[in-house]
C-alpha cells in the first residue's frame, strides 16, 4: 500500500473541463457535487482506502521565520494570481494506477448542467520510511 | 503459560475453529466462515488476559479452543435448540491434545490467498496468524483503526467461499512475510520482528529449506539494523556502518539456518539473498568482503529470478570484485528507467573517479528516491561530490 495526497484547488490550477464558477451554479448542482463528494469519500472508508481529509477555508496567508524578535511576515491573504487549495484527502490503496483512478473518479464529480466538472486535481506520493532491505 | 505466549496459539485455534465449523455448522453453512472464526478467537483472547493474570489455566490451548468454539457457535447459529444440542456434543471430546499443525499452515496460505493484494494478505496475516489487533496494524501502517478494520473485513468477506483444504501456494505465503518484514516499523509494533517471529513459527510446521532460507534472511538483515541508521534516521551506507553495532547473537543464529537450508540441496532465492547476507555479516569491513563469492551468488540469484534488480545489485558487487569499469559494463544493457539505476550508476562512475557525472546522477536518484531517507542520503552523496568538484561553491548556505 502507499499513500497520496490528493488535492483540489480554488484557483491556480488549469480550467476544468466543465469550466463555469460554482457560485454560477443552481442550488440543486451544488448539492449533487457535494454529495459526490461526500459519497466517494464514504467508498474510499468502505475500501479501507480513506486516511484522511478536509477541506479548506479562502482565508489563509504566508508566513516565514523573519529572524529573532521580529514578527512572521505575512502577505496574506492570497492575491489573485496566487495558487489556493480548497482540500486535501489522504488515501492509502494498492498500487499507482488506483490511485489514478481515484484522482479521475473525484475529477469527474458533477458541475454545472450536471455535467463532469472535469477539474484538475493534484495527486502526490508520499515519500515513505526506506524498507529494510533496499533491493 | 505466561500470557505472552498466547499469541503463538492464535493460529493454530483459528484453523481448528474453521475445521470443526465446516463439518458442524455446515447444516446452515455452506463453509465454515473464516471472520467469524476469527472474531471468535479474538474475543477469547480477550477474556484470556482478562482471567489468565489470576487463574491461569492447566491447559492454555485447551482453555482457548473451548472458549472460542463456544464464542463461535453463538456467533453463527440463529437456532437457540440446535445451539445447545450441539454445544453438548461438542462438550465431550476434550479439547486437548487435538493436532493442530496442519490447520495452522492452512490458514497461513489462506491469509495468504492470490485472490488479496500482497499488502492486505500481510495485513491479514498479522491479524490472524500473529494475533494482532487492529489498534495495533492501523498503527504500524500509519492509517486510521477504522481504515484497516474495513480492510480486513473486506479481506475476510473475500475469502468466504475459500475452502481451507485448497492447496495453496508456499512461495505465495513466503512473499506476504517478506513483504511484512521489509513494511520495518512504527508505533508499538515492529513489523519486521513480527515477521520474524510468524515466519519462525512456519519453519517449525513447514519442512521446506525456503522457509529457513526466508528466516536466515530476515535474521542477517535484521542483526544490521541498528546500525542503518543514524538515531535521527539518516541511512548509513553499508562502508560507513559501526560494525561493532551489528548483533552477533542474531548474526550466527541467522548463518546456522542457512547452512541447514543449503544442506538439503534445495536452492531457491531467499537462501541465496540469505547467503550474500551472510556473507556482508562475516566481513570485517567492506574491503574484506568476499566479493567475488558474493558475485557467485548474484550470478545464481540471476539464474533464479532472472530479475533485472538482481542484475543491477550484481554489478555493484562485480565492481567490488573485478572494479568500476566491470560494474559499469554489466548496467550497460539494463533498462534506465530500473528503481535506483541512477543511485547504482552514481555510485559506479564515484567509484571510477568521475565525480562530476556522479554528482549529476546522485541528485538525479535524489530526486528519484522512493523514500524521504533515501532522498536525504542520495542528495547529501550528490553535494559532498559537487562540493570536492567545486570547492569555491562549498562556503555557501542552503536557501
Amino acid at each position: 500500500m502507499a499513500k497520496y495526497l490528493l488535492l483540489k484547488h480554488y484557483r491556480g490550477g488549469k480550467p476544468a473541463l466543465n469550466d463555469v464558477p460554482m457560485d454560477r451554479w443552481t442550488r440543486q448542482e451544488v448539492d449533487d457535487h457535494v454529495k459526490y463528494m461526500g459519497d466517494f469519500q464514504d467508498r474510499l472508508r468502505d475500501r479501507g482506502e480513506f486516511v484522511s481529509g478536509e477541506a479548506l477555508s479562502m482565508d489563509g496567508c504566508w508566513v516565514r521565520y523573519d529572524g529573532d524578535g521580529k514578527p512572521p511576515i505575512t502577505d496574506g491573504p492570497f492575491a489573485e494570481t496566487k495558487d489556493l487549495i480548497a482540500g486535501w484527502m489522504v488515501i492509502d490503496v494498492d498500487s499507482p494506477e488506483r490511485a489514478l483512478e481515484l484522482a479521475a473518479e473525484l475529477s469527474a464529480a458533477p458541475g454545472a448542467g450536471g455535467q463532469p466538472l472535469g477539474e484538475w486535481l493534484e495527486l502526490r506520493p508520499m515519500l515513505t520510511e526506506p524498507p529494510t532491505i533496499s533491493d | 503459560m505466561e500470557t505472552e505466549g498466547i499469541r503463538d496459539l492464535i493460529p493454530a485455534v483459528i484453523g481448528i475453529l474453521v475445521r470443526r465449523g465446516s463439518g458442524r455448522v455446515a447444516i446452515t453453512r455452506a463453509y465454515a466462515d473464516f471472520a467469524s472464526a476469527e472474531d471468535a478467537v479474538q474475543s477469547a483472547l480477550v477474556r484470556a488476559l482478562e482471567t489468565w493474570p489470576t487463574d491461569p489455566p492447566r491447559d492454555p490451548k485447551g482453555w482457548l479452543i473451548t472458549v472460542a468454539w463456544r464464542q463461535f457457535l453463538d456467533g453463527v447459529r440463529s437456532d437457540r435448540a440446535r445451539q445447545a444440542r450441539e454445544e453438548r456434543i461438542e462438550r465431550q471430546p476434550g479439547a486437548t491434545g487435538v493436532p493442530d499443525a496442519d490447520d495452522t499452515l492452512q490458514l497461513y496460505f489462506l491469509c495468504a490467498h492470490p485472490s488479496l493484494t500482497p499488502a492486505t494478505a500481510a495485513a491479514l496475516t498479522l491479524r490472524a496468524v500473529a494475533g494482532l489487533t487492529t489498534r495495533q496494524i492501523a498503527e504500524a501502517y500509519l492509517v486510521p483503526e477504522a481504515t484497516m478494520a474495513q480492510r480486513l473485513s473486506r479481506a475476510k468477506r473475500q475469502l468466504r467461499d475459500v475452502r481451507l483444504d485448497q492447496p495453496g501456494d508456499a512461495r505465495t505465503v513466503l512473499r506476504v512475510l517478506f513483504l511484512l518484514f521489509n513494511q520495518g516499523y512504527s508505533g508499538d509494533v515492529d513489523l519486521a520482528l513480527e515477521a520474524i517471529r510468524v515466519t519462525r513459527q512456519l519453519s517449525r510446521l513447514l519442512d521446506e529449506p525456503e522457509v529457513r532460507g526466508l528466516l536466515a534472511l530476515m535474521l542477517l538483515h535484521h542483526a544490521r539494523r541498528r546500525a542503518r541508521t543514524t538515531p535521527g534516521g539518516q541511512l548509513i551506507s553499508l562502508a560507513d556502518q559501526d560494525r561493532s553495532r551489528w548483533d552477533t547473537q542474531m548474526i550466527t543464529e541467522g548463518v546456522a539456518i542457512l547452512q541447514a537450508a543449503l544442506a538439503e540441496d534445495r536452492l531457491g532465492e531467499f537462501q541465496a539473498q540469505a547467503a550474500i547476507a551472510a556473507l556482508h555479516a562475516d566481513a570485517p569491513s567492506t574491503a574484506e568482503t568476499d566479493w567475488v563469492q558474493i558475485v557467485e551468488w548474484y550470478d545464481e540469484l540471476v539464474r533464479l529470478t532472472d530479475s533485472p534488480i538482481v542484475r543491477l545489485n550484481r554489478a555493484v558487487a562485480l565492481a567490488e570484485a573485478d572494479g568500476a569499469p566491470a560494474g559499469l559494463a554489466a548496467i550497460a544493457d539494463l533498462d534506465p528507467g530500473l528503481p535506483r539505476y541512477a543511485a547504482v550508476s552514481a555510485y559506479l562512475h564515484e567509484k571510477l573517479g568521475d565525480f562530476g557525472a556522479a554528482a549529476r546522477l546522485y541528485a538525479e536518484a535524489s530526486r528519484l528516491a522512493t523514500s524521504a531517507a533515501e532522498r536525504d542520503h542520495l542528495a547529501r552523496c550528490a553535494s559532498v561530490l559537487s562540493r570536492a568538484e567545486n570547492p569555491g561553491t562549498s562556503g555557501r548556505r542552503a536557501g
